[in-house]
């Protein structure tokens, strides 16, 4: 298991990396924490010519509020976003979150933008960026785009960056006074890829949702935006038989597959287990913990 | 706890500064952790060159051709070699043991020839100057193959329609053992109440930290081959690798430094280690192969992987009156070397119903063919698959009688007073505790409080479950293990210990050390007996050329063998230092003692003489002793049980759990342990070995598996995919002990390494029934995953 020969490049700066993508293109892979990089090297599943390292472009890195925008830099690490105040204020979901992402030492390296780069559909952070409406900000040889969470992440670790492209940014919308966040997986073991998870963003208003964003990974292609059940969860009273259909809904939004772990059965039933839980959890109604026709 | 029995073994271990039953610090602690161990793998030799081999894709399929003409002209290639090549220097074996009569299993080559039989199997060798050269050029090397169909599932293997993997063998039965004792149909038909039910268990492997690693050095101006290897048994390598070179044993030296976990894993020897050792005979240099995770996941042994039919037949008052079981299991191309494959089966034969009185058994065992990766020994040999089969059934037959499954236990285990005993299928045993092991367990973990606070959890949906299993175990094993099959295996152990001239110890045992404290308990046993400190004894193992013959340690046979050698040995040296105090004090030997590095009075405890001055005159002025005076400060003592073939342990464990009956996850809550084996050493070591055997069965009953598709192929051989118990998944681990020494030694030491896997599985899964048990579903499968759970449960 050692990785075939390749070029190296520490980046000196954005533009010099940006330079180097443009020149290298797809034999070219960029280097962020190395977590997922790494180790498919070494099975040799890629083989880059190039590794353009990132790492010391420090203006790629850390966490700031601009007004009503949390901007976390994408060389930002899993184990700095657990250790920020800015996170836990402004994006608590996140928080909460990153505590299930690996292990320490794989939170010590690995940075949220790799994360959102690698897309990998069974990862906690893009399902986050969908229930947090988080901007994508990508750098390429056309200068620099926004892209909203929703359209990022295009399918199995694949997402609108092109070959020249690079992440440079995270912008989240600042949590407003009285949201409240949902977060739960199941996984086999603590660290380990979700079967399935759920990262929720929601406002509530006296026992009804004004506002409800599921975000579901381990469910598909990409993390899924359950739009169709969060409709008919959103402004209503809750009830049980309302959980059930919305249930119904939430498991036809989805498409998962079959692995080692699930079938695409049990992913959705898992799926609606927490749908129950986050419903049950939020509007504290342990009556519909058992609800969703689980 | 029983007291030891004999006054001179008093003298010998309970001496006032015996080291035996405390927690002593192990002597290798501080070489591990500053890092300082030797380990295979960091070992770097001059000439050194590195060998990766080219794996089969494929599970089943004939070797074509292989073209390296590309890889030989990559940068830093020495050498690329195939299996007829290597043939040239090693011969092919077969693995089979005279005493498993009708095992069967097929010729077997370092490297394959013309047509490799599981997917992993090494078809190349590629030398050269780094791994990584090594690998580059390994994806150069062209093998055109084709694909023959695989056997892939055991329970098929040997219908008529199934290939036949080794023509020459006729079918793919590797071996079949039948047993009948007493009169089962008559048990039966007089039963109450009989269940039946079939087990299944996942394929799994040890996983050990630190992979295989072997460096062959092949010294053409000595003809000798210094074999450098993460190894059990030292001697059992150097015997193969002569016979299969064409050396003379003395020709070959097996060094066995520090090693990274073995866990039966290391015990066996590996085509490609023996390829390794070949290609530095070959090549005249020194080769170095370490096998990176995805090898070890394809190539270490499996283990496991039965499909056992079990049958109870139990009276209304609770009384076992018959068990019978069919088992089978499916062990790659061919039974691994020298060990065999057909011990698993066989032991499973063996344990079955072993701790009830319950006289009626009968049993089948088939052990058969497939296109996998060779299935063979690893911790608890058997065990796992014995008790779980016996514990379930056992469950089972309460549930169906409407019984408390600790009073079932109590009314079948085998009285403590009942001993010496045999079991249905002709084990001995010599003295076990099972009922004061279960009358134990049952106080430390409060039964009956858990048993209410199941109750009242249970009316909130919440439920949780308690699993007990009671086993018995296999240690000190003597030639009838594998010996009396004429494996070059040796049983016997021997320990030298000598005198230094400054009055320290120098202690060479044939045992090993890969982590369980091999060298502590040595130190431990010489220094009691002996009255030094421990910081005076230093233990040197795992070297052919320097050690005393012996087997090594697996078996959970290091303590209770190499243990006792060391214990006689030592005696042997303490009389002999007296006799020379004696004369030197012009005393007599009986009026000395050795106590604190220092002969003292018995009667009065004064000191006399200091080791070290004692060691100075007879090393250095001899000429002072009177004539005909010749010490002999340096002893040598080989044991190994004759009276009985192995010395049973028993204990029984118990496990507390909870189901979450919407997700299938199961989260284990505590986890208990009662165990006896015999004389304790060192407490701390055995405990530790409880728990780390009790976390390898939980992997096995909640996470490890071996995952195959219908063609063979190994689908999550790494670390992502293959679910090894973490710690953040444990439970905490109550060790509780009952000390029955055995009489064949006189320190009294049984094994303790593989009690732990034995019952762990057995006392999760019956707790996972328990819990379930308002949802009317059983479950006899391992590993327990949610997705298991939630199908019995019908939720998905």
């Amino acid at each position: 298991m050692k990785a075939s020969a390749f070029a190296y490049a520490r980046a000196t700066s954005l533009a010099n990396a940006l330079e180097l993508l443009a020149t290298h293109g797809d034999k070219a892979k960029v280097l962020s924490g190395g977590q997922s990089l790494i180790p498919a090297m070494n099975l040799r599943l890629v083989s880059p010519e190039l590794i353009v390292d990132i790492g010391d472009l420090g203006e790629l890195r850390g966490i700031a509020v601009k007004g009503e925008t949390l901007v976390i830099g994408a060389l930002t690490r899993h184990a700095d976003l657990l250790k920020s105040s800015h996170i836990v204020k402004c994006a608590p979901l996140l928080a909460a979150a990153v505590a299930h992402v690996a292990h320490p030492a794989i939170r010590n390296r690995g940075t949220i933008g790799g994360s959102l780069a690698q897309a990998d559909p069974a990862s906690e952070l893009p399902a986050c960026m969908l229930a947090l409406g988080a901007t994508i900000v990508v750098r390429g040889k056309g200068g620099e785009r926004r892209i909203a969470a929703e359209e990022f992440f295009t399918g199995i670790y694949e997402t609108k960056l092109g070959p020249q492209d690079l992440l440079v940014a995270i912008e989240v919308p600042v949590a407003s006074p009285g949201s409240a966040h949902f977060f739960q997986e199941f996984a086999r073991r603590h660290g380990d890829y979700a079967i399935v998870g759920l990262a929720a963003q929601v406002m509530r208003q006296g026992d009804r949702f004004a506002d409800l964003r599921l975000g579901f990974f381990a469910v598909g292609d990409t993390p899924v935006l359950a739009k169709a059940a969060a409709a008919m969860l959103t402004g209503a009273a809750i009830t049980p038989e309302l959980l059930a259909e919305a249930s119904a809904a939430l498991a036809s939004e989805l498409n998962p597959h079959e692995d080692q772990q699930a079938t695409p059965a049990m992913r959705r039933h898992l799926a609606r287990v927490l749908l129950a839980r986050c419903l049950a959890t939020l509007l504290n109604r342990p009556d519909l913990q058992t609800g969703a026709g689980v | 706890m029983s007291s030891i029995r004999n006054p001179e073994t008093l003298s010998a271990l309970d001496r006032p500064n015996s080291y035996i039953g405390k927690t002593v610090p192990r002597p290798n602690l501080d070489r591990l952790l500053q890092g300082r161990a030797s380990y295979v793998s960091d070992m770097e030799l001059p000439r050194m060159a590195h060998v990766a081999f080219l794996r089969s894709p494929h599970a089943h399929a004939k070797i074509v051709s292989i073209d390296a003409a590309a890889a030989k002209l990559m940068p830093g290639v020495i050498a690329v070699v195939t299996g007829g090549e290597l043939a040239a220097v090693i011969t092919p074996w077969v693995g089979v043991l005279s005493h498993l009569k009708g095992l069967k299993s097929a010729p077997q080559s370092a490297i394959a020839i013309d047509r490799v039989c599981w997917q992993g199997e090494a078809v190349a060798a590629i030398v050269a100057i780094s791994r990584a050269a090594a690998e580059d050029a390994a994806e150069q090397v062209a093998v055109k193959y084709e694909e023959l169909e695989a056997v892939a599932d055991m329970r098929t293997a040997l219908d008529p329609a199934t290939p036949v993997i080794h023509s020459s063998l006729g079918d793919n039965l590797a071996f079949e053992r039948v047993h009948d004792a007493g009169a089962v149909d008559q048990a039966f038909a007089a039963s109450d109440a009989v269940v039946e039910a079939e087990f299944v268990f996942g394929r799994h492997t040890g996983v050990t930290l630190e992979p295989r690693a072997v460096v062959a050095d092949w010294n053409a101006a000595e003809a000798r081959l210094t074999i450098y290897q993460g190894t059990q048994a030292p001697h059992m390598v150097q015997n193969i690798a002569a016979l299969h070179l064409g050396l003379r044993e003395q020709q070959v030296r097996v060094v066995c430094k520090d090693v990274g976990g073995s866990f039966g894993i290391k015990v066996h020897i590996y085509a490609d280690e023996m390829a390794t050792y070949a290609l530095s005979k070959l090549l005249r240099r020194p080769i170095k192969f370490v096998a990176d995770r995805v090898e070890s996941f394809n190539t270490d042994i499996h283990a496991r992987d039965h499909c056992c039919k079990g049958k109870i037949g139990v009276k209304r008052d609770g009384t076992i009156l018959a068990f019978e079981i069919d088992d089978l299991t499916g062990i790659g191309p061919y039974s691994m070397y020298p060990r065999t494959s057909a011990i698993e089966a066989n032991q499973v034969v063996n344990l079955v119903g072993g701790p009830y009185t319950s006289k009626n058994y009968r049993a089948r065992a088939r052990v058969v063919f497939q296109n996998k990766n060779v299935m063979c020994q690893y911790r608890a040999v058997g065990h796992p698959i014995a008790c779980s089969v016996t514990e379930g059934l056992v469950d089972l037959a309460a549930m169906k009688i409407g019984m408390d499954p600790v009073e079932i236990r109590r009314r079948n285990l085998i009285a403590d007073d009942a001993y010496p005993c045999a079991s249905p299928s002709g084990l001995r045993f010599e003295q076990l505790s099972h009922q004061a092991s279960l009358t134990k367990i049952v106080e430390m973990m409060d039964y009956q409080a858990l048993r209410a606070d199941q109750a009242a959890l249970r009316k909130r949906g919440i439920h949780r479950g308690i699993g007990i299993a009671s086993f018995i175990e296999v240690t000190n094993p003597s030639a009838a293990f594998y010996g009396v099959g004429g494996a070059k295996i040796s049983s016997q152990d021997g320990v030298a210990v000598r005198l230094d001239a400054q009055g320290s110890v120098i202690c060479q045992t044939s045992i090993t050390e890969q982590g369980q404290g091999s060298e502590a308990l040595t130190a431990q046993i010489v220094g009691s007996v002996l009255g030094v400190s421990m910081d005076r004894v230093r233990v040197i193992l795992g070297d052919t050329d320097m050690t005393p013959y012996g087997g090594g340690t697996w078996a959970s046979r290091g303590a209770g063998i190499g243990g006792e050698a060391a214990l006689q040995a030592t005696k042997v040296l303490r009389k002999n230092i007296l006799d020379v105090a004696a004369v030197i004090l012009q005393s007599t030997p009986a009026e000395l003692d050795i106590v604190d590095n220092a002969v003292i009075n018995v009667s009065d405890g004064a000191f006399r003489i200091e080791l070290n001055e004692l060691a100075r005159i007879v090393y250095f002025r001899p000429d002072t002793l009177p004539p005909g005076i010749q010490p002999e400060l340096m002893a040598t003592k080989h044991f190994v049980p004759r009276e009985y073939p192995f010395a049973f342990t028993n204990g029984v464990q118990a496990a507390w759990v909870e189901v979450d009956t919407d997700t299938g996850f199961v989260k284990l809550l505590k986890h208990w342990v009662v165990e006896d084996c015999g004389t304790i050493i060192n407490p701390q070591l055995v405990d530790e070995q409880i728990r780390g055997g009790v976390v390898q069965g939980l992997g096995a009953a909640l996470f490890e598996k071996c995952i195959y598709d219908e063609r063979g192929q190994l689908t999550n051989a790494n670390l992502a995919d293959y679910l090894v118990p973490m710690s953040g998944e444990m439970p905490d681990i109550d060790v509780g002990h009952v000390v029955s020494p055995t009489k064949e030694s006189e320190l009294g030491a049984k094994g303790a390494g593989e009690a732990g896997t034995a019952g762990a599985a057995a006392a999760v899964t019956n707790a996972v029934n328990d819990a379930l048990k308002p949802f009317a579903t059983i479950i006899t499968e391992i590993p327990l995953t949610p997705q298991v759970i939630l199908t019995a449960l019908g939720r998905i």
